[in-house]
């Protein structure tokens, strides 16, 4: 078992944990920081006899994803001001979205950057905001720049730099490149409010975006991370909802995303256990190849199985550009790279 | 990894791993007086090549490890050493959250402890070495760790790293140290690592109350001026890598520290009159 599966193996079981050696739980720790999982595996072993420098560990863990929680909720609330008057209630995505709504997927999740989803009409307000206000650009690359602005799902990046923060500006969840094409109108029609001015994405366009943003939308890596949201948000959203699965089936297909999310579905199940129906549990041979891109760390972290993931990397330019606008950009970024270094 | 190298230093376990056997055979002998360590890690360094081939041409060692710096420059494999050393501090600048960390050095006494703080070329490391000579405990020479909920400062006794002429200055005063090997022509000119004196290692669990703290600069003559709590707790705000991260804790442990220290900047020409001054202040 690779130490990234142990870990996963824990995470869904916190009793496995007992069985650890000292050397799997240097393993697993390592993996756990790596994926930016250690916090969710402190919550979820908490309160468990683990031995004392295991323990000692976690509990530092606890107490920083607890601090992240904090700084991250602060930045939304700073974004939710500046926007005022512009987009109410402010659209949270990801981690930021599930610690507001205090959801299972929330909790000890590390969060970088503030993601929020604005609806397109009102983007250009959103970014005079936001400069007015004291962020600032990130990439001072006139090709980057323009890139984002033509074709990219988001805003270039903005950093507010007195609380060092960056903010995603997102107008829909995929490039606009990319082969899917989610409907970013009925993202933002159906998000619910969660207090204080905030809202998030509904019960099944969180696990839509979700799955896009892991399966569609990059190189799997950090990907172990995504799934586990994944595993935690179908867990909350299928017990409150007798009819969470077919709904989220309808909407899957409203946004064209029916194969990611049955992916989704189906790897959860089969790392994390998930209690997704009998129909979605059977593994595809193209799943494990995901699973062992998704596992590919050794005991000291580092990445391992590099073809895999050359493949995955190739993959995720591939899905999201077409192939001659693929290659112009390659070849730019080529030749930008070579003349800087 | 091919070899593998695990230590305690005070309250803080590493596991270092190396694509090459020279860096942990020089950390051996480096860290020959200090307790092993082979269970759970509170850290972990990689030493790598950037390539499998890199192993054996033009060897170059990159720092990798729980936390990372993504451009950090490559050292030639005849710094493994400082690589390795660098790493530690890495993880400890970007991933400590048990302590709040402050970018000074520590002595102690009768179970009081002295704090140096200042920018690089203060003549903290140095100045703390060389207090061994004259009977006190050296904790730590780079980073100072406060305990939040007590408010102790606690041993972190790395082996010390002097550059330059004060490689010569210490090894005239401390004639019995054990030292790393010398590095020339490093990033920071020659660096050669001081191994603390056996009262340091032997107290490496025993942490003490902080009294003093001190804004030390070299090369001028002696003087001393009171600091205010605001101006101390401002500069170690500055001084702290993790001040923010913790957030309440780092506040509340900050503002602890500077209320019940004394403190003062001192200008020091020699290490002489540098003693006589924390003699007078403590």
């Amino acid at each position: 078992m690779t130490p990234a599966r142990t870990l996963a193996a824990v995470l869904a079981d916190p009793s496995a944990a007992e069985a650890l050696t000292p050397g799997a739980w240097a393993a697993v720790l390592a993996v756990a920081q790596a994926e930016q999982l250690i916090g969710t595996l402190a919550v979820r072993l908490d309160g468990l006899p683990l031995p004392a420098r295991v323990a000692a560990l976690l509990h530092d863990a606890q107490a920083t994803a607890l601090e992240g929680r904090r700084q991250a909720l602060w930045e939304a609330e700073m974004a939710r001001r500046a926007l005022a008057g512009i987009v109410e209630p402010l659209i949270l995505l990801k981690g930021t979205a599930f610690v507001a709504a205090g959801l299972a997927a929330g909790q000890g999740r590390s969060i970088g950057d503030l993601d929020i989803l604005v609806p397109r009409d009102r983007l250009d307000a959103a970014e005079t905001a936001l400069l007015a206000h004291g962020w600032m650009w990130v990439k001072p690359d006139p090709y980057d720049d323009a890139y984002y602005r033509r074709w990219m799902h988001e805003l270039p990046p903005l950093i507010h730099p007195e609380r060092d923060r960056m903010i995603d500006v997102h107008h829909t969840i995929l490039p606009l490149t990319a082969r899917l094409r989610p409907e970013a109108g009925k993202l933002v029609a159906d998000a619910v409010p969660i207090g204080g001015g905030l809202a998030m994405l509904s019960p099944t366009d969180v696990v839509v975006h979700a799955a896009i943003h892991l399966f569609a939308d990059g190189d799997l890596s950090g990907g172990l991370r995504n799934l586990w949201d994944i595993d935690r948000l179908l867990r909350e959203y299928a017990e409150a909802d007798g009819g969470y699965w077919p709904s989220l089936a309808t909407r899957s297909a409203d946004h064209g995303a029916v194969a990611v999310v049955a992916r989704a579905m189906r790897l959860a199940h089969a790392l994390f256990g998930t209690p997704v129906p009998q129909d979605s549990q059977r593994l595809r041979l193209s799943d494990r190849l995901f699973l062992r891109c998704l596992l590919a760390r050794d005991g000291w972290a580092r990445e391992s199985r590099k073809l895999t993931r050359l493949g995955f990397y190739i993959r995720s330019h591939w899905m999201r550009m077409p192939p001659a606008m693929l290659a112009r950009h390659l070849w730019i970024k080529w030749r930008k790279g070579a003349s800087a270094g | 990894m091919r070899h593998v190298f695990g230590v305690r230093v005070g309250p803080v376990a590493f596991r270092i791993g190396s694509a090459w056997r020279a860096p942990v055979e020089q950390l051996r002998t480096l860290y020959r007086d200090y307790p092993a360590h082979d269970g759970v890690p509170d850290f972990t360094v990689r030493l790598e090549a950037a390539r499998p081939w890199r192993r054996f041409v033009r060897p170059s060692v990159h720092i990798r490890g729980d936390f990372v710096i993504p451009d950090a420059a490559p050292l030639p494999l005849a710094q493994g050493l400082l690589a390795a050393e660098m790493g530690m501090n890495l993880q400890m600048a970007l991933g400590q959250r048990r302590f709040l960390l402050l970018h000074a050095a520590a002595v102690e006494r009768d179970g009081r402890a002295v704090i140096m703080t200042g920018e690089s070329g203060a003549g903290k490391s140095t100045l703390a070495a060389l207090l061994q000579a004259r009977g006190w405990r050296l904790m730590a020479d780079e980073f100072v760790l406060v305990e939040p909920a007590t408010g102790l400062v606690h041993p972190f006794p790395r082996p010390v790293s002097l550059k330059n002429a004060a490689i010569d200055v210490a090894r005239a005063a401390l004639p019995d140290a054990l030292w790393g090997p010398l590095m020339r022509d490093t990033p920071k000119g020659a660096i050669r690592h001081l191994v603390p004196g056996a009262a340091a290692l032997a107290g490496a669990e025993t942490p003490a109350e902080p009294v003093l703290l001190l804004f030390p600069r070299y090369g001028l003559p002696a003087e001393q001026r009171p600091v205010g709590a605001g101006e101390a707790f401002v500069r170690l705000t500055q001084a702290s890598t993790n001040y923010v991260g913790l957030g309440e804790r780092g506040f509340t442990a900050l503002t602890r520290l500077v209320t019940d220290v004394t403190r003062a900047a001192i200008d020091y020409p020699d290490t002489d009159s540098a003693a006589e001054l924390i003699e007078a202040l403590w």
